[in-house]
């Protein structure tokens, strides 16, 4: 059970929480092909890492944010508003990325 | 009846002397004392046999005195139910407390289930998988489910109360031994918050029935002071009868407290859920058990758990001990055993170079030393009579004893720390899994950490099978999981420990392998010629003991379980004779009187022949409101939304991004910027959460707001030939007239008495309709406003299995009923709309894939009996071909027996079924195969003229 930081609310209980899944790539234009269109629908990275993703404060403010999370160690790096870009996110000393489950 | 506790030391222990209490077993009465568990009670009574193992009913005695106990699993009667598989040596003996062995018949020292071990060669590793195969499963099973498994669930109303409470602390300590309440303390005096979860009744671990020197104090001294002072510190918890029982992400840990568990008025047990900053495990280390022959045998005990029974609980549990270990620590445990009255005879080692300074300990007590011995076999069959090993120069020999403490060595108890995502390594000289590599913001300590108090520096050799091919050697006590089972798995090819332990079941039982894992691995690592190491563990997961049900649901249970919605006049609906049934989460009136199927038929006729009142309330409501909103719509529905005028209502369906229909209804222009979407009643909320997750994560440059609106307004559906009539004389409501209110018009206002209204005119039933919607505290005044107006018994209220029944008939989708996870506009009729609408929409690249144009798709249609008087329900399957090969080619969705047209219809998704209309198909269900005729999906009306009038 995680502890997110609401950007909004601060710190609470992932119970509070809606899980959106990977951040998707931007949707294609109506005219791109077949199997690009099956990529961004179906494709996800699922890395062993950091994970970029969507959670919404649906027992609270309400509001859809970004997460990047390491799917190893569950720890949280950042959060970012929805249309903000990437941050940068220094995981040098994360030596024990593999040192979790 | 044996009230003299002749097993009882004179002196010594912590337990009240000054007090007893009296409990039944198994219909006896017995005496003990505060401070008991049941297990040491009962010992001090004599009784060694407590319980009978899982498969083979072997009479078994108690084995360890903590949580780690396969064998005494005892049923409790507590509160107002019955408590199965309770350890007896964590229960604490409690006066008047009633409490039955289990698995056994007649009784725990006579059962007729022992048959199965004397045919044990029938039952191997694995042999469910082998027999019970002809002439099939099902002529076995009733036997086996009421062989199998142990305890009696509890029946009746469970009395216990159950909470769940959230605690935040800097430290979490798991484990009141001497590391535990040393790191507690530290924490404390540091003035950090400190929660301790201890398992047992008492604070200590084994401070509790052993001593040593602790900071220069005696520690039974140590314990009391650290004990003294760690109560007077405001920021510490202590919590004793608290099973830390499982490790969660960022350091969440659930603790099962039954500190109150057992309160005769009233129990209660909570579920902490407790967020640490950081989390100590002083979980300790288990002791192991030695391998040989009839090692299961009652009066064959953890060393560790005879110091225990000796020093904490003054009880004797034999007159002649004799020792079988293979490392120092089963060598403190005897010698202390020793010293506290309980005569050690030998003690037989199967290490060559024991030290120097046991053999002196022991040649001065008297005992008897056979180092570098085999152990081969136990006598005795219901007890223990004698011990035979081969001795170091190959004469087998023989101790005289009645009780065999055994010590294979500690492994540290790492459940938690595994589930926390640590690490553990074999550590190849104390043969044991060791914390090797710590997650973060969690410190493990004492024997919980691989450090052993008592070690001395020499080594644990690991248990090896003995050569004793007559007798059996248990591996798990509680399954019945001998060596020569694993031998078998070994044998047949299940060399990965996830497969061992699965075909043999060695560790599945109860106790979750605490006293067998490590033995079960080292065996298949000798048998295949690695080390335990290479081999590794199975994972252990929550939880490390187990948890009621009870607990883990807390208050969520009975009506707080999934808590019903109620319409705002559910009085009233009561009081007109409806029946309800759960639709969603909603409690809605299904028929209204006695009989189902005669109030349905007479409902459907109402509306079809005069006029019917329908309570919509929960048709979800969505306001959309700003610049964009028509923009943000358009991308939405399948529909076109730009071109409709304010005050006007237009179907539409929407489409996930796979192309997939997941809810239909009317949208509505309330004005330039502002429309009303109504939804599905079970899909309200979800739809709302949708449309904001696509507002907020891909049109947030759009301006606009959503609101949804679902609860705020009760709507009075009024449908039938006779409903305008009804409705018009409802004083302050605009004409109703078809030429200035037709049907898909929309109007807002103020009612007479001032209430606000909207109004809508749509159909669901293919009768003239209208959807009349008031604040919800007016629903039940309206709808007899509505009644009286229409004159007495004019207004027949109606049910949702009659709409059901209406739209049905009619041939209009149900979304989610008459549609599954595939169906997509074009499936349903819907592919002419699709294509008119040249912008993009959410789901209209999805339907240009060939193979979402593909016309044998299973297509929406409408199917009618050839037999008028037969019927059949959804879920039937259209079929073709002969017995042989026949294969399904689709589903009815919805069936009913029309009232109005006096047979049964329905429709349902067909292969290909655009193109199959007249065509004559078989429809099975339940061996019957009715051939039945596919039409056009409206049965009622098709050219909508009554809709409209």
């Amino acid at each position: 059970m995680l502890r997110i930081p609401c950007p909004c609310c601060g710190e609470r209980d992932e119970a509070e929480f809606r899980y959106g899944g990977e951040v998707p790539g931007s949707i294609p234009q109506t005219d791109v092909g077949d199997e690009a269109w099956a990529d961004y629908l179906f494709a996800r990275d699922n890395p062993k890492g950091l994970v970029h993703e969507r959670w919404c404060h649906s027992h609270g403010c309400g509001q859809w944010f970004h997460v990047v999370r390491d799917t190893v160690t569950h720890r949280i790096h950042a959060v970012y508003g929805v249309g903000e870009p990437r941050p940068v996110v220094d995981c040098s000393n994360e030596s024990q990325a593999d040192g979790g489950r | 009846m044996s009230p003299s506790q002749p097993f009882r030391k004179s002196q010594g222990g912590r337990i009240d002397r000054t007090r007893t209490v009296a409990f039944r077993f198994d219909g006896r009465r017995y005496l003990g004392h505060p401070g008991d568990t049941l297990a040491s009670a009962l010992l001090a009574n004599g009784v060694k046999v407590m319980g009978r193992s899982m498969k083979l009913h072997r009479p078994r005695g108690v084995l360890s005195a903590g949580a780690e106990e396969p064998n005494a699993l005892i049923g409790v009667d507590w509160g107002s139910g019955n408590i199965p598989s309770i350890r007896a040596t964590l229960m604490p003996a409690l006066d008047g407390l009633v409490a039955q062995s289990q698995n056994c018949f007649p009784s725990v020292n006579f059962d007729l289930g022992r048959a199965l071990d004397f045919t044990h060669r029938l039952w191997p590793a694995g042999f469910y998988y082998k027999m019970f195969k002809w002439p099939s499963w099902r002529a076995f099973e009733w036997a086996v489910r009421r062989t199998a498994g142990i305890g009696r669930l509890p029946d009746g109303t469970d009395g216990t109360r159950y909470r769940h409470l959230n605690s935040h602390c800097d430290v979490l300590v798991v484990g009141s031994g001497p590391s535990g309440l040393a790191a507690a303390l530290e924490a404390g005096r540091r003035g950090e918050d400190v929660l301790v979860a201890e398992q047992d009744m008492a604070f200590g671990g084994s401070l509790l029935h052993d001593s040593m020197a602790i900071d220069g104090a005696a520690s039974d001294d140590w314990l009391e002071a650290t004990l003294a002072e760690l109560d007077g510190m405001d920021n510490v918890r202590l919590m004793a009868n608290a099973t830390a029982a499982g490790c969660y992400d960022h350091n969440l840990v659930t603790v099962h407290d039954r500190s109150a568990a057992y309160r005769s008025d009233g129990p209660v047990e909570t579920f902490h859920k407790v967020r640490a900053r950081r989390i100590v495990l002083a979980t300790g280390a288990t002791e192991q058990p030695m391998l040989f022959g009839n090692n299961d045998l009652p009066g064959i005990m953890l060393a560790g758990a005879v110091h225990a029974y000796a020093g904490r609980y003054a009880v004797n549990c034999g007159q002649r001990v004799a020792g079988v270990v293979n490392n120092d620590f089963g060598w403190h445990s005897l010698l202390a055993v020793h010293d506290a009255g309980t005569p050690v005879r030998a003690v037989v080692d199967t290490r060559g170079d024991v030290e120097r300074e046991l053999l002196d300990a022991a040649e001065e007590r008297g005992i008897a030393v056979h180092p570098g011995a085999t152990p081969l076999t136990a006598g005795g069959s219901s007890g223990v009579r004698g011990f035979r090993f081969v001795a170091a120069n190959g004469t087998t020999k023989q101790v005289d004893c009645d009780l065999i403490a055994m010590s294979g060595g500690l492994n540290p108890t790492t459940q938690l720390y595994s589930q926390a995502g640590g690490k553990l390594r074999y550590d190849e000289r104390r043969h044991c899994f060791v914390p090797d590599k710590d997650p973060a913001d969690l410190d493990v300590v004492g024997a919980a950490s691989g450090r052993f108090d008592r070690e001395h520096g020499s080594i644990v050799r690991p248990c090896t099978v003995a050569p004793v091919p007559t007798s059996r050697q248990w591996v798990d006590f509680q399954h019945d999981v001998t060596a020569a089972d694993i031998e078998l798995a070994v044998r047949e090819n299940y060399v990965s420990v996830e497969h061992m332990k699965r075909y043999t079941t060695a560790g599945m039982a109860v106790d979750q392998g605490k006293t067998s894992n490590l033995g079960a691995l080292s065996l298949l690592a000798q048998l295949t010629g690695r080390s335990p190491g290479e081999v590794g563990t199975t994972t252990a997961r929550p939880q490390f003991m187990p948890v009621t049900m009870g607990a883990i649901a807390g208050n969520r249970r009975g009506d707080f379980y999934r808590p019903a919605k109620r319409l705002a006049a559910h009085d009233w609906h009561a009081g007109e004779g409806a029946v309800f049934d759960d639709y969603g989460a909603w409690k809605r009136p299904a028929f209204y009187g006695d009989d189902r199927a005669a109030s349905i038929a007479r409902e459907v006729l109402a509306v079809r022949q005069s006029v019917g009142f329908f309570d919509g309330s929960p048709l979800g409501k969505i306001e959309v409101k700003g610049a964009d909103a028509a923009r943000f719509l358009d991308r939405i529905y399948v529909n076109n939304v730009l071109t409709l005028k304010p005050g006007r209502v237009r179907y539409g369906l929407m489409l996930n991004e796979n192309g997939v229909v997941i809810d239909d209804g009317v949208f509505v222009r309330l004005g330039e910027d502002h429309f009303l979407v109504n939804t599905t009643s079970g899909n309200a909320e979800r739809i709302a959460a949708w449309l904001e997750e696509w507002h907020q994560c891909e049109f947030f440059d759009m301006r606009l707001v959503l609101s949804n609106v679902t609860s705020q307004w009760a709507v009075a559906t009024l449908a039938g030939p006779d409903a305008r009539a009804v409705l018009q004389s409802l004083p302050g409501l605009i004409d109703l007239s078809t030429a200035s209110f037709p049907h898909l018009s929309f109007a807002a206002g103020q009612l007479a008495d001032g209430a606000p209204y909207r109004l809508q005119r749509v159909s669901f039933s293919g009768e003239q309709s209208y959807e009349l919607s008031v604040p919800s505290n007016r629903a039940a005044s309206i709808f007899e406003r509505l009644q009286a107006a229409a004159g007495p018994g004019k207004l027949v209220p109606i049910g949702v299995e009659a709409l059901m029944v209406l739209r049905t008939e009619k041939g209009f989708v149900h979304v989610g009923v008459d549609t599954d996870g595939t169906t997509n506009p074009l499936d349903i009729g819907f592919g002419a709309v699709v294509d008119r609408k040249r912008r993009d929409f959410i789901g209209a690249r999805s339907l240009a894939r060939p193979n979402d144009r593909r016309t044998d798709r299973r297509q929406l249609v409408g199917f009618e009996l050839l037999d008028r008087n037969a019927s059949v329900p959804a879920g039937a399957h259209f079929v073709t071909g002969n017995d042989g090969e026949r294969r399904s080619e689709g589903f009815v969705t919805s069936a009913c027996d029309s009232p109005t047209l006096g047979r049964t219809v329905g429709i349902g998704l067909i292969e290909g079924g655009f193109g199959r209309k007249g065509e004559e198909v078989l429809v099975y269900d339940s061996g019957r195969n009715l051939p039945a005729r596919i039409v056009d999906p409206c049965f009622y009306d098709p050219s909508g003229e009554r809709m409209r009038a």
